[in-house]
């Protein structure tokens, strides 16, 4: 049998050893709950045709690099340098597990520390925890803690937020009688739309989720956002799920952010599919206590010696139980490592650089299709690395012609994003957007 | 014992931050094959990003030893015997690895049209049917993350299905021995928790949940093997119970390693469970994640399910987004896809025999280990375990010992320490699980150490008191962390 | 350790000293030493309320949290902020540095149930 060790004579010998004949006489269960007969699964495969078999799926997707792919809206392809996968490939990172024996988890607690160290640089806010599942989910912890901060139930959502994480927003708050609703956004501009805002924040208002750069790839006037709502006394969560953007826009924390989620799979993850992505989330020291997730913090050993130790655990479910800050006990340790080797891979230089590139290449594009007839740009609002167009034709119809082109052109809310894609494949995108939508 | 935990050469290593210089870079984003966009020209000065303060700037080379050096300062499955409690630290096959990497798998967006990712749907739609068979469910869905995520979904799919009944329910009865996600699951699907006490030698009792089941009551979560180890042999006619007041049973499926071909959990009442992939099906825990909690559920709650779900038709699959039961979603995409790839190639890789002798090997593991350490520390149940034993410091306390002592001192002797201090009901307890892919010798070894260090602890407790030794640091000041936290680096 | 006779003692491991109409409450020593290294504590706001056999805040150690019990009902006349910053004290003198509250007492037969110092030695022999 694969992955078990013992041998026909190991086994009688720890059955000897346990006083039993054979294995059933270990099995504790009642005879009403053992499974009659065997489970319906496929026969077991050698490692060989194991590999063939999951090849022969494999080879029934297309990837982003099969197509020249413009999709984004929370999954973004980024070229990922190959140190990151050879880090993260090393075993005594990915087969330990929650670093609870710091003494032999330096390598994965220091890991994270340095990681919570970058995500509060990027996102100008005081202090970090070591990941959640991924901005979506992160979103929906951020409400819950907006809510246990100022005591306050409703959550304001503003309508360019991704609308899954919307979704997911709402599924969350479900069990503590939901209280969520949303703000428009302006359909000239494309941004949450301040006169709608003065309607809608009020004294029950736990806090304002705004997403920067927003759902249709428009960078939100975080600042005057934040000032609205500090003014009512809600707080103001920035949801940035779309990392690259941290190398060249101001970080949420400098334009008034109380809690600044997201999802940094940007850096060093791959799409896989949608998972597993890298939640974060950082906020203000006054509400350290408030914040769920793991936190790791420096102190030293017996000898005096720096040493790091997860830190802050009576906020967890395993000492609170019912009254922890979250239920979060696993979250994405591994994909975090692989977010900091990138970052750390490219530097500051190299990250802003980055973004420059990701900023030039959307420009370059948005003109270039704005130039199309039949296409125009959506809105008015500056944008980062995606946008929004506006397309005469039934989008989807004009997405199936890109396709058989070798185009994924976007989805029928129709995002576009950029880097990986040359000069060339953009010029072949409107080339061929052209000839459909002209 | 002269193989193990003998010193290597450690390299010390600073934080990345103390080794930066500014305007290195490792490795350079591609050349502008357009021209430079101008973001002064583009967008407002405000929204403009001064310099990163501290921001790490270094070499290739550099960076990679620097990981390569905290890496080494680890412990995990490839470097030993991992007998952690409750997390089933089993070998994470190297194959799965390379398989979740292929092009086809790795680089797929999440929203490509349908026909463009048929056999990343068809590896999730099989997943399914298999997790689905293995528990004896009805409908499975991969969504959640984790264990804890999976809990919350089937608690919001009970919940909802109450409140579309037309009467919503407040309680749920969540065992003492229960790990503390049931508890915090519960109460953030809305729940308020009423607590039981398992009786005698770690079981629940009918009468127990007869006494507090009513029909203001959504359920009882149970984690079945319990946290103790143990089968709940009175499962049936709990669920019985449970059932009669149209409640639900939700099983915590963290311990599901022990019932693979043994036990088909729908049978016997089970109405939902979430899967630990990341425990069960050899995924690798990444140190502290990412794992995947998929939910398998009875007819009743199919449609609750989270949306979008993998449908099958003529061949043909697709994503089915309009569930208008559905309790929603609880993240964005589909679930931690590269995961699922991984959980999949196990269960092809083992077969259903396969699955079944895994569940009989980590069961006889623990046993043996039961068996041969039962003499020198405390068992807290003297009764036959599934996939874990749960002992305690009660013989040793004389000594001035405690269990934190006992893992200490095993570091030192190469193994990464037990569950320790869970199940809270157990005082000092030490909870052990070998899992069914560990040799006879490695467990004969460990149980040495143990009996050495409980030798020790009659003998010279202050070896167990200064415990490790042989690390890279020593026992860590918690308390310091606590009172004067120190969070990030910053730049002096 | 130690349980000084001129204080009222609860099951929540609270201790009280009744001087004229305040009542000052910390956690006693026993209390302290179960919890180990005390990190950080919870205190209500100075004018508020407390009730009896009600949280009135929290004591946590690095892997233990715990409520507090207000003995008694009444208003929060003075509250030891020293001992949020440096909740060491609670370890190093429960009885002395690190009271928590003082309440002016609402009704005097909430009194009645406390132990004696010998009550709640006897108590906590049985809790063991």
């Amino acid at each position: 049998m694969p992955y078990i060790p013992h041998t026909e004579k190991d086994r009688e010998c720890l059955l000897k050893a346990v006083g039993a004949e054979k294995i059933d006489d270990l099995i504790a269960v009642p005879e009403n709950a053992r499974l009659k007969g065997e489970l319906k699964l496929p026969k077991g495969l050698t490692e060989q045709e194991l590999t063939k078999a999951l090849k022969k799926k494999a080879a029934r997707n297309s990837t982003v690099e099969d197509y020249a792919s413009f999709l984004g809206a929370g999954a973004y392809n980024h070229y990922i340098p190959a140190v990151v996968d050879s880090v993260i490939s090393r075993s005594e990172f990915y087969t330990s597990y929650t670093p609870y024996q710091p003494e032999i988890s330096q390598g994965t607690l220091q890991a994270i520390f340095e990681y919570q160290t970058i995500v509060c640089q990027l996102t100008g806010m005081d202090v970090a925890n070591a990941s959640l599942y991924d901005g979506a989910s992160a979103v929906a912890e951020a409400a819950l803690m907006a809510r246990r901060i100022t005591g306050r139930d409703k959550v304001l959502l503003s309508a360019a937020l991704h609308p899954e994480y919307r979704e997911t927003v709402r599924s969350y708050l479900h069990g503590a009688g939901n209280h969520v609703s949303e703000v428009m956004y302006c359909t000239e501009a494309g941004t949450t739309l301040p006169e709608a805002l003065d309607a809608a924040l009020d004294k029950d208002t736990a806090c304002l989720v705004i997403q920067y750069p927003n759902f249709f790839g428009s960078v939100e006037d975080l600042k005057a956002l934040a000032d609205a709502a500090h003014a009512k006394g809600a707080l103001i969560v920035a949801v940035t799920n779309e990392a690259v953007s941290f190398g060249l826009l101001a970080s949420p924390g400098s334009l008034g952010a109380d809690i600044a989620v997201g999802d940094n799979q940007s850096f060093g993850n791959t799409l896989s599919y949608g998972g597993p992505y890298l939640g974060f989330m950082a906020t203000k020291t006054e509400f350290i206590r408030q914040m769920p997730g793991r936190i790791v913090g420096e102190t030293v050993d017996r000898d005096g010696k720096r040493a790091f130790c997860l830190t802050f655990s009576t906020r967890e479910q395993h000492i609170r139980r019912e009254r922890a800050t979250s239920n979060i006990c696993t979250n994405h340790g591994l994909c975090a490592l692989a977010a900091s080797v990138h970052m750390v891979s490219l530097g500051e230089v190299g990250l802003r650089r980055l973004a420059l590139l990701n900023l030039s290449k959307a420009e370059y594009l948005k003109k270039a299709l704005a130039n199309v007839s039949g296409v125009e740009v959506a809105f008015s609002s500056p944008t980062f690395n995606e946008f929004t167009i506006k397309i005469s034709k039934a989008p989807e119809e004009v997405l199936k012609g890109l396709l058989k082109k070798k185009v994924m052109g976007g989805l029928a809310l129709k995002r576009f994003y950029p880097e990986m894609n040359t000069k060339e494949e953009m010029d072949s995108f409107v080339d061929a957007l052209s000839k459909i939508s002209g | 014992m002269n193989d193990n935990g003998i010193k290597g050469l450690l390299l010390d290593e600073p934080l990345i931050f103390e080794r930066s210089s500014v305007g290195r870079m490792g490795v350079a984003p591609a050349e502008f094959d357009i021209p430079e966009a101008d973001p002064k020209g583009l967008l407002p000065a405000g929204l403009l990003r001064d310099r990163i303060d501290g921001f790490p700037e270094v070499s290739e080379m550099d960076a990679v030893r620097h990981y390569t050096r905290l890496s080494q300062w680890n412990f995990g499955v490839d470097s030993g015997f991992y007998p952690l409690g409750s997390c089933t630290m089993k070998y994470n096959p190297k194959v799965n690895e390379a398989l979740c990497r292929l092009p086809g798998l790795s680089m797929i967006h999440p929203y490509e049209p349908e026909e463009l990712v048929q056999g990343a749907l068809e590896l999730m739609y099989e997943l399914e049917e298999y997790l689905a068979e293995i528990s004896g469910m009805d409908a499975v869905t991969l969504q959640p993350s984790a264990g804890a995520h999976g809990e919350l979904c089937g608690l919001l799919m009970m919940a909802a299905y109450f409140k579309d009944k037309g009467k919503a329910r407040t309680k749920i009865i969540i065992p003492d021995t229960a790990h503390g996600t049931n508890p915090a699951s519960s109460h953030l699907a809305g729940f308020k928790v009423v607590p039981v006490k398992s009786e005698g030698k770690g079981a629940l009792s009918v009468d127990a949940i007869k006494a507090v089941m009513d029909e203001d009551t959504a359920g009882l979560m149970v984690t079945n093997p319990n946290t103790i180890g143990l089968f709940e042999k009175n499962i049936k006619e709990i669920a019985k119970v449970v059932h009669s007041k149209g409640g639900f049973l939700y099983c915590d499926g963290a311990n599901l390693n022990a019932l693979m071909g043994l036990v088909n959990l729908g049978s016997i009442g089970v109405d939902v469970i979430q899967f630990n992939l990341h425990k069960t099906f050899s995924t690798p825990h990444g140190g502290g994640g990412p794992g995947s909690g998929p939910v398998g559920v009875k007819k009743a709650l199919e449609p609750f399910l989270p949306a979008p779900r993998v449908k099958k038709s003529r061949g043909k699959y697709s994503l089915e987004y309009d569930r208008p039961k559905s309790i929603g979603r609880l993240k964005a995409f589909y679930g931690n896809f590269s995961i699922m790839v991984r959980a999949y190639a196990y269960i092809r890789r083992m077969g259903g025999e396969g699955l079944k002798r895994a569940s009989e090997t980590a069961i006889l593991n623990a046993n043996y280990i039961k068996e041969r350490l039962k003499d020198t520390y405390h068992l807290a149940y003297n009764e036959p375990c599934m996939h874990e034993s749960v002992f305690s410091d009660k013989n040793l306390l004389g000594h001035g010992v405690t269990t934190l002592d006992v893992a200490k001192r095993l570091i030192d002797y190469g193994f990464h320490p037990p569950t320790v201090y869970f199940p809270l009901v157990v005082h000092g307890a030490i909870m052990i699980e070998p899992t069914e892919t560990e040799t006879k010798e490695t467990m004969d070894r460990f149980v040495e150490a143990m009996k050495a260090i409980a030798e020790e602890a009659r003998t010279n407790p202050e070896l167990l008191k200064n415990a490790p030794t042989k690390t890279k640091v020593r026992r860590v000041d918690e308390t310091r962390a606590a009172r004067e936290p120190v969070l990030r680096w910053v730049k002096k | 350790m130690e349980f000084p006779k001129d204080l009222k003692y609860t099951k929540e491991h609270e201790w009280v000293k009744v001087e004229g109409n305040i009542a000052t409450v910390g956690i006693t020593d026993y209390a302290q030493d179960s919890l180990g290294d005390v990190v950080y504590v919870e205190l209500p706001q100075e004018g508020g309320t407390v009730t009896k056999n009600e949280p009135f805040g929290v004591v946590e150690s690095v892997k233990a949290v715990s409520d507090l019990y207000s003995p008694i009902s009444g208003s929060v006349h003075e509250v030891n902020d020293a001992i949020i910053d440096s909740p060491e004290a609670i370890n190093e003198d429960p009885y002395g540095d690190a009271w928590m509250i003082r309440v002016e007492i609402g009704n005097t037969n909430d009194l009645s149930d406390l132990m004696s110092s010998d009550e709640y030695q006897k108590f906590i022999e049985e809790e063991k």
